[in-house]
């Protein structure tokens, strides 16, 4: 393939991935509409949400703002064109709208899902390749009975074990929150400050995924292991180690890649349950307060933005598959 | 007769096997052993493990936490089995259709379980039970309707691999109708590793429920393991069995299930087993 033709192909998956995560965007856009139809109550009470569902004249308002008398499909179109125009209503209760409100929590939420997402696909596929290379030994079986339990643990529990056992009983690490507050601190001791209370949420949401990847990694590598180039390679005479980095790890690693590209949803409701463990000030707190007080404007946001991080997600796996396939980059696809 | 034998011989098989009947005995004694419902005060609030007759202490209000862990087990179990079934019927009727008649069907189908793997499903489960409001049904079908597509996926690939069979022909060419093809010889042929991964739904089912109860949105008439671990969550400085000992019941059964479902995959699938060990 020539390098103008890579371009071009890169330049059109780039299109067509564009063109699906609009699709998802208006598919999830159109079942919050339906959804919101769906609910018990009129549409003008459930988005009003709990607080605004007594005062008529905000009811009155509602249903004139967003045409309620109008035919479905009319309302549709006009709710969708709202979407794309970014504009994902307004929270009765907050007094504010949604879309700021979630803007305002995604960097939270981003910094601890990216972190635990990265060091779980690191550590694990490490882990994994180490275990998988001494399969059968003391190594592999102590692993492997970790990843079993780690894989049975409710996340969020894991977090309160967590802060049992770090902040009450040996009080290393704070509890809860993104920062200490009412303290002055320089730039370079607040980042410190903030890794300090990412160590615990990020260490639960990181552990139960660690584990499905170490898994994983074990059996692509005790698998890669038994194929016939790797036979070659050492017919070859090439040493263990050359052996273990240039062949086996890159082509383990492509269905631990995959299969992390599909996690990344799971991932991302871990997330929105350690926040609520942590009061970690993302978009899982938010979704919690929301919870308490029924603002449901704020909960069809969040689930169609947090949809958004997914997909985005997704493609970023999708880049480093196509990075580390070597059929992918040799040309032969 | 041969796959019960080679089940028993399964280790890990068997210890999920034992565990589970530990707390399925758990779940149908609960009301024998304690017979006041969890929810009554029998004690003094904060009582630690061991005192005043309560093994594993009290709650805020001197509820007895080894009742609720036991009684939990039932909404557990309950709730998992459930929705692993209802995700197990959405999930062979999508799949069966899309494997059976192929073409744009299938296109469509696929597309739509795809879109359902990719969202973070215990968002949209939060969403369902919220607007739906929580009670047992709506959180079984809520479980059910974001756990359906690896079901679907896997009913699909069988459905495609039993069509062309000649025992398939051979119900065509006789002209028998499409459900009883369907129904009567495909999905018989294609069982064993449907129900395998539903015994594994009931893992990630359990879970879920667990997570949604945690989160304020479980029955509010049912005492469920994660809804105790949430009440136990602001005071876990005073009171650490409130949220230890249900989170060991969690962690128990989903281990259990697990083995279980994997002990009974290598058993009933040698081939696939094989390869994945």
């Amino acid at each position: 393939m020539t390098r103008l033709g890579s371009v071009a192909a890169v330049a059109l998956l780039a299109i067509s991935r564009i063109a699906q995560l609009i699709a998802v965007i208006l598919v999830i856009a159109t079942f919050n509409f339906v959804l919101v139809r769906a609910a018990p109550g009129d549409p003008a009470q459930v988005m009003a949400g709990q607080s605004g569902a007594s005062d008529p004249k905000l009811l009155d308002d509602l249903r004139k703002e967003y045409g309620l008398d109008r035919p479905y499909l009319v309302q549709l179109a006009s709710h969708l064109g709202r979407v794309m125009s970014l504009d994902l209503g307004y929270s009765y209760r907050q007094r504010r709208a949604v879309v700021d409100l979630i803007l305002e929590r995604l960097p939270a939420t981003l910094l601890l899902t990216v972190t635990a997402f990265c060091l779980a696909l690191l550590i694990g596929t490490t882990l994994g390749a180490l275990a998988g290379l001494a399969a059968g030994s003391v190594l592999d079986t102590v692993f492997t009975v970790l990843s079993l339990v780690l894989y049975a643990t409710p996340v969020f529990w894991l977090g309160l074990m967590l802060v049992l056992v770090f902040s009450v009983t040996l009080g290393w690490l704070p509890p809860f929150g993104y920062e200490t507050i009412n303290v002055k601190l320089s730039p370079f001791e607040h980042v410190l400050d903030i890794m300090k209370h990412m160590i615990m949420p990020v260490t639960s949401l990181a552990a139960i995924y660690l584990a499905i990847y170490a898994r994983l990694m074990r059996s692509s590598i005790i698998e890669v292991a038994q194929q016939d180039f790797i036979k070659t390679a050492r017919a070859k005479g090439l040493s263990g180690s050359r052996i273990v980095v240039g062949h086996m790890l890159r082509n383990a690693l492509v269905p631990v890649v995959t299969v992390a590209g599909m996690q990344a949803g799971a991932l991302v409701g871990g997330a929105v349950v350690i926040e609520t463990v942590f009061a970690w000030p993302g978009l899982g707190r938010l979704t919690f307060e929301a919870l308490l007080q029924r603002d449901y404007p704020v909960l069809l946001g969040i689930f169609l933005i947090l949809s958004i991080v997914v997909i985005v997600l997704n493609l970023l796996t999708d880049l480093v598959y196509r990075l580390i396939d070597p059929r992918m980059t040799t040309g032969a696809a | 007769m041969d796959t019960i034998r080679a089940f028993l011989r399964h280790p890990s098989g068997m210890i999920g096997l034992v565990l589970l009947l530990v707390v399925l005995i758990v779940a149908i004694i609960a009301p024998l052993v304690f017979p006041v419902s969890p929810w009554e005060m029998v004690g003094a609030p904060f009582t630690p493990p061991g005192e005043d007759g309560m093994w594993l202490g009290g709650d805020t209000l001197g509820r007895d936490v080894a009742a609720g862990v036991a009684y939990g087990a039932r909404v557990s179990l309950l709730i998992g089995i459930a929705s692993a079934l209802a995700a197990m019927v959405i999930g062979v009727v999508i799949g069966a259709m899309s494997g059976y008649f192929g073409g744009k069907i299938d296109l469509v189908l696929m597309r739509m379980t795809e879109l359902f793997q990719t969202i973070p499903a215990f968002v949209l489960a939060i969403l369902l039970v919220a607007t739906f409001n929580p009670s047992l049904l709506t959180i079984i079908l809520t479980i059910g309707a974001v756990s359906w597509p690896p079901l679907a996926r896997l009913t699909r690939a069988e459905f495609l691999r039993l069509r062309h069979r000649e025992f398939v022909e051979a119900a065509l060419c006789q002209g028998e109708r499409t459900w009883r093809i369907v129904l009567g010889h495909i999905l018989p042929n294609a069982i064993s590793p449907i129900l395998v991964v539903t015994s594994l739904t009931v893992a990630t089912a359990i879970l879920l429920e667990s997570a949604l109860s945690f989160m304020g949105l479980g029955d509010p008439n049912l005492m469920s393991w994660g809804f105790m671990i949430g009440a136990g969550r602001t005071v876990i400085r005073n009171a650490w069995w409130m949220s230890v000992f249900p989170g060991i019941a969690i962690l128990v059964t989903v281990l259990a299930i697990n083995l279980f479902g994997e002990g009974l995959s290598d058993v009933l699938n040698p081939r696939v087993s094989r390869r994945r060990a």
